[in-house]
């Protein structure tokens, strides 16, 4: 119960945020000195043509005055029209969210799979030469820029031992879209094949990606069992003989997560603007992908479009996060 | 019969930085059948050290044992295998009641879900030795569930928890400090052990609270037959609930001596300080002069001897030995103060 008004607070407090994501990104949009419409308008427009189009699309009216208009059409689920594709931001929005959603999720999946048991470990064997090793790893991946990793593994896989396709989603005619995530519609439609041109497709973006998102899980869950296993509580369950791999995997880890459940949300924002950068060098056919056109096209719909969805996603991976941590930590409801 | 629990000639130092602290030097101590013995010193002298000993369940490192030997009932705990240790001696023969009763149950789990645990590797009706399965997969049958589900129930009124069954709902911080020391004092009755480690189980909790708890847990040890450790730093706690009272002094025993006669005829100088040092009915405290060694280079032979009133040069060459001024009291000074009652 005291779960659910929770969330429900949460979820009314969304509205005000995201407003204030609009204006944000809209100011910052208007004193950017581009001029979106004369770009819009091609090389060879004259003034009076820029001037008629500033018009028609309504640029010429105040900034005020252009936001009501823009958060009255928001409502209505109504983004406006891209500048350059000429499609409603909208659908261009949903076409490619599947691509990045799966990029995402695999990523976090592997690095939450994949970090979480490396970090207990790493710290049950603190100072020892996997402690170490991890230790060097995880430094890398907060140190290492996501493009110039993304561009040595493509030197290297797709380049110089060919094993792994360069860019792209998958080669030839894709399932048929159920779910719009490759992994899963390759198999519904049965197609063993297709999952693995699909999954070599993803395996080195989703590394990229994952790689300092990894490196923080570790860092933060082998902090966190390095503070637990300190505590009265567990050496009171030692004392009364647990099995130490009970005591670790149950006792410990569940108190050590708070502080990694934590970094998760915090780490998915850090993601999103990760696959901005990854999916342009993977060539990957995302929304990070459309971002970065739309800002170099100065495509001022589509990046608010962009930026609205980010910060509402964001917005609910933390709120996610939130209840994970109230029922991990049942102290917090009390709060 | 031999004691319960012998611990002879018990050597541990701990690896620091400035070099190896001598924290127990040679320690000796007798447990009998539900004997309920304190284990009394100052802070630092090496109390839960020895009791950590005995659970098996100090930091190696920085810990080390150098020599000695503890028998439970024959058994000597220091040769046995880790996981024997863990399967069959901790939480079935020796139990333990933790020191800090805020901070000693975990925090995110309901109170029913650690006990059940605790049931469910120690129950006295299951078996000592784990499966093949690994801990976390175990399973947990159900009849025995329910039957030791029972025995929690009834052990949890004995402890006088008020609605157990919601109480086994409950996640620890819905509990006041001396309700969560009646559920960890529950659970080490619960596995029906032979000796219960006490390690200063009430010195968080106040006053009040404290006796109301050290008389219970009195009272449910001797319908029991348990024998106890209880370590503390206060001679009043541990004459409220010991049948004899050892005096440990910079990990040395220097004197034990059931509680009787301990409080009419301490003979040892360390003894007789530590008995002026208690509150005065005016509200006085009387200091021990001096301060405690640094373990790292102890003084050598007795360690009391830099402030001991009696001191000779033979106390700082040699340990002085076991005397037995009457059965039932050890004494190791080589020029004990009379045997009078302290002022
Ligand atoms: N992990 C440790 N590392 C180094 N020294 C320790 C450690 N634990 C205890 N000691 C030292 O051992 C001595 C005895 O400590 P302890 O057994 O806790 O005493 P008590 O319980 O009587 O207060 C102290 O001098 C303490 O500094
Ligand atoms: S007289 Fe000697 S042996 Fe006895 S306590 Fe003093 S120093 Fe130790
Ligand atoms: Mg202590």
């Amino acid at each position: 119960m005291y779960l659910l008004t929770f969330i429900v607070k949460r979820l009314l407090w969304l509205v005000p945020s995201v407003f204030g994501i609009i204006v944000i990104t809209f100011v910052i949009s208007h004193v950017i000195p581009a001029d979106p419409v004369r770009l819009a308008a091609g090389d060879t427009a004259t003034p009076e043509q820029v001037a008629a189009l500033r018009e028609e699309l309504g640029f010429d009216r105040p900034l005020v005055v252009q936001l009501w208009y823009y958060v009255q059409n928001l409502v209505q689920g109504d983004l406006g029209e891209s500048l350059f594709t000429g499609r409603p931001v909208v659908e261009d929005l949903l076409g490619r969210l599947p691509a990045t959603i799966e990029l995402t999720l695999v990523a976090m999946i592997f690095s939450i799979v994949v970090g979480i048991p490396l970090g207990v470990v790493s710290a049950l064997r603190r100072n020892s030469l996997l402690d170490h090793v991890v230790r060097i790893v995880t430094v890398s991946g907060l140190a290492i820029a996501s493009f110039w990793l993304g561009i040595m593994l493509q030197l290297a896989f797709a380049m110089h031992f060919d094993w792994l396709p360069l860019g792209g989603r998958f080669d030839g005619f894709p399932p048929p879209t159920v779910t719009g995530f490759l992994l899963i519609d390759t198999l519904i439609d049965g197609d063993w094949e297709g999952f693995g041109n699909a999954f070599s497709h993803l395996l080195l973006p989703a590394l990229t990606l994952a790689f300092p998102a990894l490196a923080t899980i570790v860092r933060f869950t082998r902090a966190g069992v390095l503070d637990v296993i300190q505590s009265p509580y567990v050496l009171h369950e030692r004392a009364m003989g647990f099995p130490p791999s009970v005591i670790v995997w149950k006792y410990v880890l569940r108190n050590a997560l708070v502080a990694t459940v934590t970094q998760i949300g915090l780490l998915f924002g850090i993601l999103l603007a990760g696959a901005v950068v990854i999916e342009a060098v993977f060539d990957w056919p995302g929304l990070g992908y459309y971002a970065v056109n739309s800002i170099v096209m100065s495509d001022y719909n589509a990046v608010l479009g962009f930026t609205v969805w980010a910060g509402v996603i964001y917005m609910l991976v933390n709120l996610a996060v939130d209840v994970v941590l109230v029922l991990i930590d049942p102290r917090r409801s009390a709060a | 019969m031999p004691p319960l629990l012998s611990v002879a000639g018990l050597r541990v130092g701990f690896d620091t930085d400035a070099g190896r602290a001598q924290v127990l030097d040679g320690v000796n101590l007798e447990i009998g059948r539900g004997e309920v013995v304190g284990l009394v010193g100052e802070s630092g002298c090496g109390k839960t050290t020895l009791a950590r000993s005995i659970l098996g369940i100090l930091p190696r490192p920085p810990a080390v044992i150098e020599s000695g030997r503890i028998d439970l009932d024959g058994t000597d705990l220091l040769t046995l295998p880790a996981r024997a240790m863990n399967d069959a001696i901790r939480g079935r023969r020796i139990t333990y009641i933790p020191q800090d009763p805020l901070g000693s149950l975990n925090p995110v789990f309901r109170v029913g879900t650690q006990i059940m645990e605790l049931m469910k590797w120690k129950s006295p009706d299951g078996k000592a030795r784990r499966g093949r399965w690994p801990g976390l997969f175990t399973p947990y049958p159900h009849k025995r569930r329910r039957a030791d589900r029972a025995r929690v129930l009834e052990a949890l009124r004995a402890v006088q928890i008020p609605d157990p069954e919601a109480a086994l709902r409950k996640y620890p911080h819905q509990f006041s400090g001396g309700q969560r020391q009646r559920l960890v004092i529950a659970m080490a009755l619960l596995t029906e052990p032979r000796l219960i480690i006490a390690d200063e189980p009430t010195t968080a909790l106040d006053v009040t609270i404290q006796a109301q708890i050290l008389a219970l847990l009195r009272r449910l040890v001797k319908e029991r037959g348990i024998s106890v450790l209880f370590t503390t730093h206060d001679l009043g706690t541990a004459y409220e609930l010991c049948d004899r009272i050892v005096v440990m002094y910079a990990g040395q025993e220097v004197e034990s001596a059931p509680i009787d006669r301990f409080f009419a005829h301490p003979a040892h100088p360390y003894t007789r300080r530590l008995l002026e040092s208690l509150p005065r009915p005016d509200g006085s405290v009387r200091e021990i002069p001096g301060e405690i060694p640094g373990l790292v280079h102890p003084p050598g032979g007795c360690r009391f001897h830099p402030r001991c009133p009696n001191a000779g040069s033979e106390c700082g060459e040699h340990r002085p030995p076991v005397d037995m001024p009457e059965a039932g009291h050890a004494l190791r000074c080589y020029h004990p103060d009379p045997m009078e009652p302290p002022r």
